[in-house]
């Protein structure tokens, strides 16, 4: 009797420092942006007024909140495709193939993973720069110098897609080092024996790389699903600030501008309650259609 | 196996206490290390102890001040001010100098680009500094968010206070005009909230040395400005580009109030119905749009925070002829290369009705007092010290020119240009948009400087672009009390 007390002291004693800090550090926060998004409040001074729904209620109705929403879900569902078979491919290239300079591949690649976002919108926005930027001298060598440059930063219909590009960029490197995890873990044994039946390399793709790193591939998408929302926020205030005149405002900055430089915060907070839904949901939503029976190897 | 269990207790004790030794020291950092090492860094040169021998000898000069109730007791003024381009040595030499004439008063100074950033987390926490110095219309608005929070200190008895030191009222130093705009008396109601600190004319920045090379006349009113466009097409100059959009609060301002008169004006920032779809305001939307037409190409690929100085570039490659823009611009582009025979010119804007009179908007910084400031009787008596002589002497040193009668009179070379536009026929636009409570997803500025973008790309038409601004407008007078 008095060792099953001391053993439950003992682990309540082992479990405590964890819970008290996610207490402390996330439930707590998650519920007070539950609960400020139910204030008329500016962020500053004691007079919060409670006004239940209504914030929800203005949001359905703001238009720039839609058009912030429209380009999340653009920049999340390219960035992820896009990324997704990207880094598929060069990480299935550098850990099956063998090709020379192989390590360099691995550093090049994920060396953007490394740089700061500042230091990538600089980078991006030198590459962007209508006049003597890299993307319009090259263009220019096969549509003439003499035509007017293409604003990468400044067409709206094209802004959002620079956007996309940089984003790419940045994450091809991270994704593809966790697919060569995986790979490597796939028992060489299964290629040789395709090897012998005369399977392609393609189909060897399909049929055994694919399906053995499934369940790394369903986490990677709730991955893409955070980090383009929170990626896309510093690159957007970095690079472009959500202009030109709110073309590439996303979920994020939109909050951001409506919590401190609008002057309402509780508005914000309601925008961030949204973010969080929506992002839990869509990360559910995606868990459940990637659903599969685990291949074991 | 019982050593074993004592190891792990140990251990995780180890555990949860550096874990929790750990987030105890980050929780307090970030509210008071940051000022804190800021104001150590800028005051360290001058005003470290409160007591020092040097201090002693000013005590000289009679505090003949208003309040005589502030015997020699030790007291803290927390001091934030905002660094522009002025440099932040000159804030430091003013406390210097307001230590030295205020015995025991010791003054901790924040001072920052970025003041928002370092001010606020400690305002949230409740440790308010009790003098601000930080304009309007920043990207942060924290200003702004605590006008519309009602958290600011009316100035009004500031304003009778007598100026340390002298035996002149602060509000009869003042020059006139100031304290009856929206940008001092933020609710319209008359009662003066911000102190006028330094102020700008803007207008329309130019090479002249382009001008006396090509011939070209300096132009007067827009038709003049067209053909001049048409001109300088041929040449492959464009008229006109812009930093950032947020340029236009002070070229919109100008040109309403030309438009319409200071009344009109004020009623446009006072949300008055139908006022922006009024005919002199849809003069000011057309002639922005024929503007936007005269654009040079790439401005707006490059209207944003880390670009917009490549948009004033144009002006000193000959690429473009204006842009809008304050008296800090040859400042802040002092390093830049240019064009052979630059020579900075700068204009008012055209006025928009045929032979009225040119105009140009008069931006300036602020000063405030927080409502829930400690210190707020020595607070009043630093705002009122501003306003002294021996101040606004060392603030002009670094070009800081206040709206006391006269200072400006000591500016030489392209500064004294600058300032001298309302000597020369323009008029002096001053104000901003009313506060209100904030209104969720309305941003006034946002939506009538924002779009201009759009405009100028032609992804929007005048008719939408002013059925916005009216429309937010709306919302606004709804929200004002």
């Amino acid at each position: 009797m008095k060792k099953v007390r001391g053993k439950s002291i003992f682990i309540t004693v082992c479990v405590a420092p964890a819970v008290i800090l996610f207490v402390i550090f996330m439930l707590i926060p998650t519920f007070n942006v539950f609960k400020m998004s139910l204030y008329k409040w500016g962020g500053y001074s004691n007079n919060k007024q409670f006004v239940g729904l209504n914030n929800f209620k203005i949001l359905m109705e703001d238009t720039n909140f839609f058009r912030s929403f429209q380009n999340t879900v653009l920049l999340i569902a390219i960035v992820t495709i896009v990324t997704m078979v990207l880094s598929l491919i060069f990480a299935a290239i550098l850990s099956r193939e063998k090709i020379k300079g192989q390590n360099i591949f691995r550093i090049v690649f994920y060396i953007p993973n490394i740089l700061s976002v500042v230091v990538i919108s600089a980078i991006f926005s030198a590459i962007y720069d209508p006049n003597s930027g890299l993307l319009n001298s090259i263009i220019g060598i096969f549509r003439g110098s003499e035509k007017t440059p293409i604003l990468w930063l400044g067409d709206q219909k094209l802004v959002i897609y620079s956007l996309v590009i940089a984003m790419i960029w940045q994450a091809i490197g991270y994704y593809m080092v966790m697919y060569m995890a995986s790979m490597a873990s796939v028992p060489e044994s299964l290629y040789e024996s395709a090897n012998l039946e005369g399977a392609s390399r393609i189909h060897q793709f399909f049929s055994i790389t694919l399906p053995l790193i499934w369940t790394n591939i369903r986490t990677t998408l709730t991955f893409f699903v955070i980090s383009s929302i929170n990626i896309s926020f510093l690159i957007v205030k970095a690079l472009t600030n959500g202009g030109p005149d709110g073309a590439t405002e996303v979920f994020l900055s939109y909050m951001y501008k409506q919590a401190y430089t609008n002057s309402s915060y509780g508005y914000g907070m309601a925008i961030g309650v949204v973010v969080f839904l929506f992002s839990f949901g869509l990360s559910a939503l995606i868990n459940f259609a990637t659903k599969r029976e685990p291949l074991e190897f | 196996m019982k050593s074993k269990k004592v190891i792990s207790s140990l251990l995780v004790a180890a555990m949860s206490a550096s874990l929790l030794a750990g987030c105890g020291g980050s929780g307090d950092k970030p509210a008071e290390s940051k000022p804190a090492d800021n104001t150590t860094a800028d005051n360290a040169t001058d005003t470290t102890p409160a007591e020092p021998a040097e201090s002693k000898p000013a005590e000289t000069p009679e505090t003949t001040s208003a309040d005589e109730n502030t015997p020699v007791e030790e007291q803290t003024l927390k001091v934030a001010a905002f660094e522009g381009g002025y440099g932040a040595d000159m804030w430091s030499e003013v406390t210097a100098a307001f230590e030295a004439s205020h015995p025991g008063v010791t003054v901790e100074l924040t001072i920052d680009k970025k003041l928002e950033d370092v001010i606020s987390p400690a305002m949230k926490a409740g440790d308010y500094p009790d003098v601000v110095h930080l304009a309007t219309g920043r990207e942060a608005a924290l200003t702004e968010t605590l006008t519309k929070e009602k958290a600011l200190l009316p100035l009004t008895d500031v304003l009778e206070m007598t100026v340390p030191g002298e035996n002149v009222k602060v509000k009869d130093k003042i020059v006139p005009g100031f304290l009856d705009t929206l940008a001092t008396n933020p609710y319209g109601d008359g009662v003066t909230y911000y102190a006028p600190m330094f102020y700008s004319p803007c207008g329309l920045f130019y090479n002249a040395g382009l001008f006396k090379e090509k011939g070209w006349d300096v132009p007067t009113t827009w038709e003049e400005m067209w053909a001049l466009g048409e001109t300088a097409k041929a040449d492959g100059i464009a008229l006109f580009t812009y930093p950032t959009t947020g340029y236009f609060d002070a070229f919109t301002y100008a040109t309403l109030s030309s438009a319409g008169g200071s009344d009109f004006f004020n009623s446009c920032m006072t949300y008055e119905d139908g006022i922006w779809e009024s005919e002199n305001a849809t003069k000011v939307f057309e002639l922005i749009a024929k503007l936007g037409t005269y654009t040079e190409g790439t401005t707006v690929a490059n209207a944003n925070n880390d670009n917009f100085t490549k948009n004033q570039q144009l002006i000193l490659d000959n690429k473009a002829i204006f842009c809008p823009n304050g008296t800090w611009l040859p400042g802040e582009m002092a390093d830049a290369p240019r064009a052979d025979g630059f020579e900075w010119g700068f204009m008012a804007i055209p006025a928009v009705n045929d032979g009225g009179a040119g105009c140009s908007f008069c931006w300036f910084e602020q000063m405030w007092i927080p409502a829930a400031a400690e210190n707020q009787d020595m607070a009043k008596e630093f705002v009122a010290y501003m306003y002294s002589d021996e101040a606004a002497q060392i603030f002009a040193k670094s070009t800081a020119i206040q709206p006391i009668t006269g200072v400006s009179d000591s500016l030489e070379g392209d500064n004294k240009m600058f300032y001298s536009i309302y000597d020369n026929g323009a008029t002096a636009v001053m104000g901003g948009f009313a506060s209100t409570a904030p209104v969720e997803g309305v941003n006034m500025l946002d939506t009538l400087c924002g779009t201009v973008n759009s405009i100028v790309s032609g992804d929007k038409t005048v008719a939408d672009w002013q059925a916005a601004v009216e429309e937010a407008s709306d919302k606004l007078r709804a929200a004002m009390e």
